[in-house]
């Protein structure tokens, strides 16, 4: 094992397509036009010294080291400014170059501490590697500079010399080692897009800050890492790296946080991690991070994790550790006895979209094959199940039809409830680059989210929408296209039933879907929204990009087909640039619902009922499926509180956290007779569970995650199960307890059967991941290495539909007693109901959730800025701080639900999207006043978690 | 049960229904019936489908007219499948 080796090119690959060829120190070279010397070069294999150049960020030519000759020209020019051109012939190393390098380097040592042998960058120094490379052997100008070296001169504190900056809990700033190289501003504003940094100070004095002069966590710095990353020197360090040291092996991996599923490079020494660095390679992520992938896995090692299995037989007994053994044999006995006794459809599972594709699989094999029904939903329930549903009727797959790259192509991008900097910042970041360089932004959100105006980036159209009007909003926007006649006729009349066209356009055409009759519904300017649909749909490649905004409502599938249609009728499907982009929340929810977690589907989204499907598992699992849908999450904690479902095995879920409606998941939960848990720590719904099976993180075994863009990546083992197993181990050693003949001795096993029982992942291996690095389903024969976008030629259904989308207000309804609307979403330090990141630094950024509320509001209410106010809707109430705040409407509140004594879901209600089930958080009627404190269902919640978490001291042996 | 918002699960799977129903009601009128029993047949278990011919033998039951037009059309649980 060795470190994975990246080559730094020193500058961005060029994309022309023509080629030109020069010679470099005797070497001919072709290069694509636009491409720098330095790049070149190093694609010739000949590293020109350099300083001020990384090929994450433009060049900017400020370090003089990588200078060079070309003959027929005067001077010096820097390698990394001056393009190849056809028949150049260019010298890196001349006498004439070697002096003036080697005077630079004595510049830039002459005002630098020379503490090599502890400095935490010692192994990992560029400055170092220069020196070396241009062979300094003395400083002329001596060593003993002005602003870097000494914390003291003559005995008085040296007010040019800098302390370092350590307020930030995952990278240290060391002004004394900084070399005003400019890679860390750069990369700050040209790769993640914040502009947090700049240089202060002039000459000598010079250096990085943050903000106006600000330490770093209290400047704009979102800890992104990208900086850090991109600094040569120990000026920006991972503060893991000063306590470890420097790796000495990596593996690539991908996160295991949002759906964007980035690359990861995991650096180690021995089986400890050292860190976390993105990886250039990695197709979604393009060698950018965020701060939760980037530095929040501490929760990995966490004194919280659980490391042996635990039974109980009554939910207010404390804990009993077990073996393991004595564990699965608890729960196949109960859950046999539970089917003898109340049948066979009385139990079930859930299956975890932070799991890999080969847990979940087996997990959902379990169910169908051991428990013989089809009981199975997962998470995807409460995110994007209206996703699957919408667009596999409008288009026929349930998934996004790009990747991520496409938004390099896209001239107008409309995000749709969705808040990407927060919820998936490293995706932001891509479309931010995107915007900066002219792309045009529609977002359709009830509150000002970051993106409508944050540094070099705003949106030509905000439509703030009150909660609960996406379809209406849509439509209307579908009214303008249609009406103005800017729909794309050839594009439909090719791809489209026209008829069916024809048939929704004059339902779209009707003066009921206008923008100025729905104004009072929902709140928008009509003019505003005119201009926002005229854009979309002349302004070029139109791609449109959402989230849970759209989703978790009562119409949040038929959101998702009003998307779709909008989609069609401006030609935008099927090329770069364009189409319909679900932001999916969680690492592996894309990958869990194609792996067949869905009571009605079996792995890649074939339906029960269907036959021949059946077929193919019943005959390699040597059992008879039932062609009947089984429960979906809220269905079975209805039954159970009906007394028909009395068992359950949930993996890497909470759903007491997650799901709405709190008290009544907590009702289902108490009814049901063996509650089993798998995961990592206690989590709330462990609060009501009979059997806890301890979990292993993404950085113990190995898998595949599935992304937003239908990405399949593989995760890597990097260090030992500190449980003693992969969470496929576990589930396969309850299935052999159950009598069922499973003999997987690698992940890669499963994949081999997913490929063989599944025509999208027909051609899926972990021999073609190894090669490929990652791939896009469908990957089959006809499209041996994936596909990253769908739909080129035609549908997958074969012609696209559209369907008309009738608005129809939800019941959740304002009222005298719950006049305000609340609705829900995330923050970027915390990652959804906040179990990893909560045990992480992170909470520095964001240690409870907050109430955001108009001042209009607050005002009428006596309510000023952190108060703690109380919070009622008809399912329930619960307290938290207040946050005054103009991104919100008057009439609208927001929270996050990350931390679970907020309890933000006992108030959020059942009512659920019309075909998924999918529940409505994203509007809930409430009323706000002024609080003394914890309401007494959280002081409960409280003191029954506490009770509940007890595990039982085993006395000594004497 | 101590508030408003918790219904018993046949007050829930009327609601449900009629949400169906709604959708499919601004869907072409011969497709409507169809879709709605197709959906409820695609995506309830046998418990929830036995439970609405339950709550379907109920006068005033509650279920818009649609459901009641679909429901020749939704599968009773333990029959074969078509």
């Amino acid at each position: 094992m060795s470190l994975v080796h990246e080559i730094d090119y020193g500058t961005p690959a060029s994309l022309s397509e023509k080629m030109v060829t020069l010679t470099i120190d005797g070497n001919e070279v072709t290069v694509p036009e636009g491409t720098s010397l330095m790049r070149a070069a190093m694609e010739a294999g000949i590293q020109v010294p350099k300083l001020c150049a990384t090929d994450m960020v433009d060049a900017f030519g400020s370090c003089r080291l990588c200078l060079i000759e070309i003959e027929g020209r005067n001077g010096t020019p820097a390698s990394c400014t001056t393009p190849a051109m056809e028949g150049l012939v260019v010298h890196t190393q001349t006498k004439r170059l070697k002096d003036i390098r080697k005077g630079v380097m004595e510049l830039y040592i002459s005002d630098h501490p020379l503490d090599c042998l502890t400095c935490a960058a010692n192994g990992d120094c560029e400055l170092q590697d220069m020196a070396g490379a241009v062979g300094l052997r003395d400083v002329r100008y001596g060593y003993e500079g002005d602003n870097h070296v000494f914390t003291k001169a003559d005995g008085i504190a040296n007010d040019r010399w800098m302390p370092k900056d350590e307020s930030n809990p995952y990278f240290t700033y060391d002004p004394a080692k900084c070399i005003v190289c400019s890679r860390c501003v750069r990369a700050c504003e040209e790769v993640q897009g914040t502009f947090a940094l700049t240089i202060e100070g002039r000459g000598f004095s010079s250096r990085v800050s943050p903000g106006m002069h600000e330490n770093f966590l209290d400047s704009e710095c979102v800890s992104c890492g990208a900086c850090v990353q991109a600094c040569p020197t120990a000026t920006l360090t991972e503060k893991s790296v000063i306590q470890i040291g420097q790796p000495e092996h990596s593996k690539v991996t991908t996160c295991a946080y949002c759906g964007v599923g980035c690359s990861f490079k995991a650096e180690m020494r021995g089986e400890e991690l050292v860190r976390m660095v993105p990886y250039k390679d990695g197709k979604a992520n393009r060698g950018h991070s965020c701060v939760k992938g980037r530095f929040a896995y501490g929760y990995s090692t966490h004194k919280d994790r659980i490391l042996n299995p635990m039974i109980r037989e009554k939910i207010t007994d404390p804990w009993r550790e077990v073996s393991w053994d004595e564990a699965y044999k608890y729960v196949a006995n109960e859950f046999r006895r539970l089917q003898y006794q109340y049948g066979r459809n009385s139990v079930g599972g859930i299956t975890s979209s932070r799991c890999t594709n080969e847990e979940t699989y087996l997990v959902q094999k379990l169910v169908r094959a051991g428990f013989g029904n089809n009981n199975v939903d997962t998470c995807a329930r409460v995110c994007h199940s209206p996703t699957g549903y919408g667009l596999k009727t409008t288009f026929g797959t349930s998934a996004g039809t790009q990747d991520f790259d496409s938004v390099e192509h896209t001239d107008v991008v409309m995000v749709i409830g969705a808040n990407p900097t927060d919820g998936h910042p490293v995706f932001a970041s891509r479309l931010k680059k995107r915007l900066r360089k002219g792309a045009k932004l529609i977002v359709v959100d009830p509150r000002r989210i970051d993106l409508v105006r944050s540094p070099h980036v705003s949106a030509a159209q905000h439509l703030q929408l009150r909660p609960g009007t996406n379809v209406a909003v849509v439509t209307s926007l579908a009214h303008v296209v249609v009406t103005e006649g800017l729909f794309d006729e050839k594009f439909i009349r090719e791809r489209c039933d026209w008829e069916e066209f024809q048939d929704w356009a004059a339902f779209v055409s009707s003066p009921e879907h206008s923008p100025e009759a729905i104004e009072e519904l929902t709140g928008v300017n009509p003019q505003t929204l005119r201009e926002a649909a005229r854009l979309f749909a002349t302004g070029g490649n139109g791609a449109i990009y959402y989230g849970l905004g759209v989703t978790e409502h009562s119409q949040g599938s038929t959101t998702v087909m009003a998307i779709a249609n909008l989609a069609m009728a401006t030609g935008n499907i099927g090329r770069k640039g364009v189409g319909v982009n679900p932001l999916r929340g969680q690492n592996n929810v894309q990958g869990s619902c194609d792996m067949g977690s869905f009571p009605h589907e079996l792995p890649g989204y074939r339906h029960v009922s269907d036959e021949s499907t059946r077929d193919i598992f019943d005959k390699l699992w040597g059992v008879k499926i039932q062609d009947e849908p089984g429960l979906r999450i809220p269905n079975m904690l209805d039954a159970a509180v009906d007394g028909t479902f009395k068992g359950i095995y949930i993996q890497g879920e909470d759903i007491l956290q997650s799901d709405p409606d709190t008290k009544h998941v907590a009702a289902g939960l108490e009814a049901m007779e063996c509650v089993v848990v798998h995961d990592l720590f206690l989590n709330e719904t462990a609060n009501y569970a009979h059997v806890f099976l301890p979990g292993s993180t993404f950085l113990e075994k190995d898998g595949t995650f599935t992304n937003a863009e239908r990405r399949i990546n593989r995760v890597r083992k990097v260090m030992s199960p500190l449980n003693g197993y992969a969470d496929w181990e576990v589930t396969q050693n309850l299935a052999k307890a159950m009598g069922l003949n499973w003999n997987y001795t690698h992940p890669s096993q499963v994949m081999d059967e997913i490929a063989m029982t599944t025509p999208s992942f027909a051609g899926v291996s972990y021999e073609l991941l190894e090669k490929e690095g990652s791939v896009q389903w469908p990957c089959n024969e006809k499209a041996p290495l994936g596909t990253p976008i769908m739909h080129i030629d035609g549908f997958a259904r074969g012609k696209g539909k559209f369907i008309r989308t009738e608005y129809v207000a939800t019941d959740e309804r304002t009222g005298p007693r719950f006049p305000l609307l609340l609705t829900t979403g995330r923050i970027l330090s915390q990652y959804n109901v906040g179990a990893q990141t909560r045990r992480t630094d992170n909470v520095m950024w964001h240690e409870e959730d907050r109430l955001e509320i108009h001042a209009h509001d607050a005002e009428n209410r006596g309510i000023r800025d952190g108060d703690w106010v109380k919070i009622s809707s008809r399912s329930g109430e619960t307290t938290l701080r207040a946050l005054i705040t103009d991104r919100v409407s008057p009439g609208v509140v927001y929270t996050t639900f990350h931390h679970p004594t907020t309890q933000a879901n006992v108030i959020t209600t059942d009512f659920s999207d019309w075909a998924t089930n999918c529940p409505e958080y994203k509007v809930t009627a409430v009323q706000v006043g002024a609080s003394n404190g914890p309401s007494d269902w959280q002081v409960q919640y409280d003191e029954q978690a506490r009770q509940s978490r007890r595990i039982k001291i085993l006395d000594a042996a004497e | 049960m101590d508030s408003e918002s918790h219904k018993t699960t046949a007050e829930k799977l009327v609601y449900m229904a009629n949400q169906i129903a709604t959708f499919f009601h601004s869907q072409p009128m011969d497709e409507a019936a169809a879709g709605v029993a197709e959906h409820i047949n695609h995506f309830w278990e046998p418990r929830m489908r036995q439970q609405l011919f339950d709550i379907l033998e109920q006068p005033d039951n509650g279920l818009d007219p649609l459901v009641l037009e679909a429901a020749k059309q939704i599968r009773k649980p333990g029959t074969v499948s078509a």
